[in-house]
C-alpha cells in the first residue's frame, strides 16, 4: 500500500490479509491463492504488509475491549491515512469486526468476504475456471460461523463450488443449522475447558457422515481445526480440506 | 349474587397480578437502561414473523407445529376468555353473540382448537414423562423446574376440559337457540347428561373461569412467565447481525482519554460504574427481559457445541440463574456476599463458549445469549484480570506484536514467500 501511495496510485482494493493469512503455515498458502487469484483478474488491490496488525478481534471476544479498542483505533488510522473505501478480507473474524464493529469506532468501509467476491469474479466472467476439474468428487461445505449465522451469508461460497461441475453434498447440520468448528470466541488461543469430546472431533465426524472427498472452508481457524480432526481421526488418505479460493486457483483456464 | 361474587374474585385476582407485575417492574428498574433504536416497522414485522407466524420454533417441524397451533388456538380462545369476564361482570350469556356470523366464525374455530390445543398438550405431557428427551434435562433444571413445567401444561389441559364442557353444555342447554357453532363439542352432545345440563354448565363456566384467574397468577413465578413476555421481548430484538458485539462506550472514553495530548484532562470525572456484568444489576433490562421469556426449552442448549461435547457450559442455564439470582435479591433487598458471575456462573461455563451463536438463532423468542456471556468475559478479564493463561499471552503478543501469536510484524510479508 505504502508504495503504491509513493507512487500516487489509490488502487481500489485493500485486500486484508489477516494474522491467521499472515503467519499460519496452512494458511499461507490459501492467502497465496486468493492474491494469485487477484492478479489474474487483473483486480487492482494492495496490502498493508507489515503495517497491517490485529484488528482486536480475539481480545474482544475474550473480553478484552481495551485492547480491542486501541488496536482498532490503530488500524482505522491506518486505513485513513490510505484513504481505504473497500476491504476485501478471507478471514470471516476479520471480516465480522471491521464491517460491523468499526463503524462504532468512527471506521465506515465497504467491506467484502472473498467468497462474495470469488462469486462475483465467476458470475461477471473475469475468471474462468476447468469446469470439469472435480468430477467424480464428492465436495462439502463448512459454514463459518461468523461468516453464515453472524453475517447471513450462505449462498456465496455455495455457489463458488457450484461453479464447478461436482457432486455437491450438504452436511447434516448446515447453513443456519451449522455446527461451530470450536475455535470462535478465542478459543482458537486456549485449551478446551474440560468436556467429553473436542468440538473438531464432533463436526469432523459430521462431514466424515457426509461422504465427501473434499470438504471446503472459507475461514482459517476452520481450517486448523478441521484439519486436525482430519488427522485425528486418520482420513487424512480418503478427505481433504481445501479453502474454496485453492479449489479455484488450482483449476482456473488461463 | 352471582355477578357480586365474580367482581369481587376479578378484583382479589386483578389486585394480586398487579403485585406481582409491581415486583418485577422493581426488578427491572436495577437493571441498566439502554438506548432504544426505534425502527418500529421492522419490529413490528418482525413480531409478526417470529412470533405471530412461530417462524423459529417451526425450525423443528414437527414439535414446531404442534406448539404453533397451540399458540393460534390461544390467540382464539382469548377472545372467548374476555367474553367470560364481561359475562361474569354483567350477568349476560355470551355477550358476543351479537356479532353473528363472526361469533360463528369464532366460536368454531375456538371449539376446533380447544381440541387441538387438548390434544398438543397431551403430547407434551407425554413428551415430558414418558419420552425421554435430551433437552429436557440439565444441571440448570431441578425437580422445581420439572413440577413447574407439569403444573404449566396441567392448567392448559383442565382449561381445554372445562372449556369443551362448557361448549357441550351450551348445545344441550340451549338446543336450536344455541348462540355460536360448536362442530366438534357438537358431536359429544349424545354422550352428555341433559337432566344437570343446567347445573353443569355453570360448573363448567366457573371452572374455566377460575382457572383462568389461578394460571395468570401462578404465571409470574413460573418459567410459563413466556405467554406474557414473549411478544414484547420478540418486538424488543437484537435487530443487528448476531455476530455483533458492542462497543462498550465507557471503555471507549477511558481509550479517548489515553490517546489525548492530555490524558489528566477529565480525571476530576467519577469513576464510571464496573465494567461488564457481574451481578444482576449490570445486566440490561433487555437481558432481564430475556431471563422472564425463557421458557427453558433447551433448544439453544441442545445446539450448543460446548454443551454437545460434553463441557459445562449451557446457554440456557445463564437465563435460568438471572431469574434466580434476580429473585434471591429482591428478597433480601441488600448486598450480600453473593455474585451472579462466580456463585451462579463460574468462570469456566463463561470461558468455554465459542460464539457461534447457535443459541441465538434458534431460540424462538430471540434471546441472545452469547453477548451476554461476552459481557461476563468482560468483567472477569477488566475487572479482575482473570483470564485463562494462555489468553494473557494472547493479549501480551497482541499488544507487543500486533497478532495474537509470537510473531514479528517484520515478516507479514513471507507468505509472498511460499
Amino acid at each position: 500500500m505504502a508504495d503504491l501511495k509513493a507512487k500516487g496510485h489509490q488502487p481500489e482494493y485493500l485486500f486484508w490479509v489477516g494474522c491467521a493469512g499472515a503467519f499460519d503455515k496452512r494458511y499461507q498458502k490459501v492467502t497465496r491463492a486468493f492474491a494469485q487469484i487477484l492478479n489474474k483478474a487483473n483486480i487492482d488491490y494492495a496490502v498493508l504488509g507489515t503495517e497491517e496488525t490485529c484488528t482486536g478481534d480475539p481480545a474482544k471476544r475474550a473480553g478484552n475491549e481495551m485492547l480491542f479498542q486501541m488496536q482498532a483505533m490503530q488500524v482505522i488510522e491506518t486505513f485513513n491515512t490510505y484513504q481505504v473505501q473497500k476491504i476485501i478480507c478471507t478471514c470471516p473474524h476479520c471480516f465480522n469486526i471491521i464491517k460491523n464493529e468499526y463503524p462504532e469506532l468512527g471506521g465506515h468501509y465497504e467491506v467484502m468476504h472473498y467468497s462474495s467476491f470469488l462469486q462475483h469474479l465467476i458470475d461477471s466472467g473475469r475468471i474462468k475456471i476447468k469446469k470439469d476439474a472435480f468430477v467424480n468428487k464428492k465436495i462439502t461445505f463448512h459454514d463459518p460461523c461468523y461468516l453464515g449465522r453472524g453475517n447471513g451469508i450462505y449462498e456465496a461460497p455455495r455457489k463458488v463450488i457450484n461453479a464447478f461441475d461436482v457432486d455437491y453434498t450438504e452436511l447434516k447440520r448446515a447453513k443456519s443449522f451449522s455446527l461451530c468448528c470450536g475455535a470462535g470466541g478465542a478459543q482458537m488461543f486456549k485449551e478446551a475447558e474440560k468436556g467429553n469430546k473436542e468440538v473438531f472431533e464432533e463436526r469432523t465426524e459430521d462431514v466424515l457422515a457426509s461422504g465427501a472427498d473434499i470438504v471446503a472452508t472459507a475461514c482459517p481457524f476452520c481450517m486448523t481445526m478441521l484439519s486436525d480432526g482430519i488427522k485425528y481421526k486418520n482420513k487424512e488418505d480418503s478427505l481433504v480440506n481445501m479453502d474454496l479460493a485453492e479449489l479455484i486457483e488450482q483449476n482456473m483456464d488461463t | 349474587m352471582d355477578q357480586i361474587i365474580f367482581i369481587v374474585i376479578l378484583f382479589i385476582t386483578t389486585a394480586a397480578l398487579l403485585y406481582s407485575f409491581w415486583k418485577i417492574k422493581s426488578n427491572f428498574d436495577k437493571t441498566k437502561s439502554t438506548a432504544f433504536d426505534g425502527q418500529i416497522g421492522k419490529r413490528t414485522k418482525l413480531t409478526f414473523q417470529v412470533a405471530f407466524g412461530q417462524s423459529k420454533i417451526l425450525r423443528k417441524p414437527l414439535v414446531g407445529l404442534m406448539h404453533a397451533l397451540v399458540f393460534w388456538g390461544f390467540m382464539v380462545i382469548t377472545i372467548g376468555s374476555l367474553e367470560i369476564i364481561i359475562d361474569g361482570i354483567s350477568g349476560s350469556h355470551r355477550i358476543f353473540g351479537t356479532w353473528g356470523i363472526v361469533y360463528d366464525v369464532i366460536s368454531a374455530s375456538g371449539d376446533l382448537f380447544a381440541f387441538i390445543v387438548l390434544f398438543g398438550i397431551i403430547a407434551f405431557l407425554f413428551r415430558r414423562l414418558v419420552m425421554h428427551i435430551n433437552r429436557f434435562k440439565g444441571i440448570e433444571l431441578g425437580k422445581k423446574n420439572k413440577t413447574d413445567a407439569n403444573i404449566a401444561l396441567t392448567f392448559i389441559m383442565l382449561l381445554m376440559l372445562s372449556l369443551i364442557g362448557l361448549n357441550v353444555y351450551e348445545v344441550v342447554l340451549m338446543g336450536d337457540k344455541t348462540i355460536g357453532t360448536y362442530p366438534v363439542s357438537g358431536l359429544l352432545v349424545n354422550w352428555a347428561s341433559p337432566v344437570h345440563a343446567a347445573g353443569l354448565y355453570h360448573f363448567f363456566w366457573w371452572m374455566h373461569i377460575l382457572l383462568i384467574f389461578v394460571f395468570a397468577n401462578y404465571l409470574p413465578y413460573s418459567k410459563h412467565f413466556h405467554v406474557f413476555m414473549s411478544l414484547p421481548n420478540v418486538f424488543f430484538s437484537n435487530l443487528k447481525p448476531l455476530t455483533q458485539l458492542p462497543l462498550m462506550p465507557e471503555v471507549k472514553k477511558e481509550v479517548d482519554l489515553m490517546m489525548s495530548d492530555n490524558p489528566y484532562a477529565d480525571s476530576t470525572e467519577p469513576a464510571s460504574s464496573r465494567f461488564g456484568v457481574k451481578d444482576v444489576e449490570d445486566i440490561t433490562w433487555k437481558n432481564y427481559m430475556d431471563a422472564l421469556t425463557c421458557t427453558q426449552c433447551g433448544r439453544c442448549t441442545e445446539v450448543c457445541p460446548a454443551n454437545i461435547t460434553g463441557k459445562l457450559l449451557s446457554p440456557r442455564k445463564i437465563f435460568v440463574d438471572i431469574r434466580q439470582r434476580m429473585d434471591e435479591k429482591a428478597g433480601i433487598n441488600k448486598e450480600d456476599a453473593k455474585a451472579l458471575v462466580g456463585d451462579y456462573i463460574t468462570p469456566e461455563e463463561l470461558w468455554a463458549c465459542t460464539s457461534c451463536n447457535a443459541c441465538a438463532q434458534e431460540c424462538p423468542l430471540n434471546i441472545s445469549h452469547p453477548n451476554l456471556i461476552m459481557d461476563m468475559r468482560r468483567y472477569l478479564v477488566l475487572e479482575e484480570g482473570q483470564a485463562p493463561e494462555e489468553l494473557n499471552a494472547m493479549f501480551a503478543n497482541i499488544e507487543n506484536n500486533g497478532a495474537p501469536w509470537k510473531y514479528s510484524p517484520e515478516d507479514r510479508l513471507k507468505w509472498t514467500e511460499g
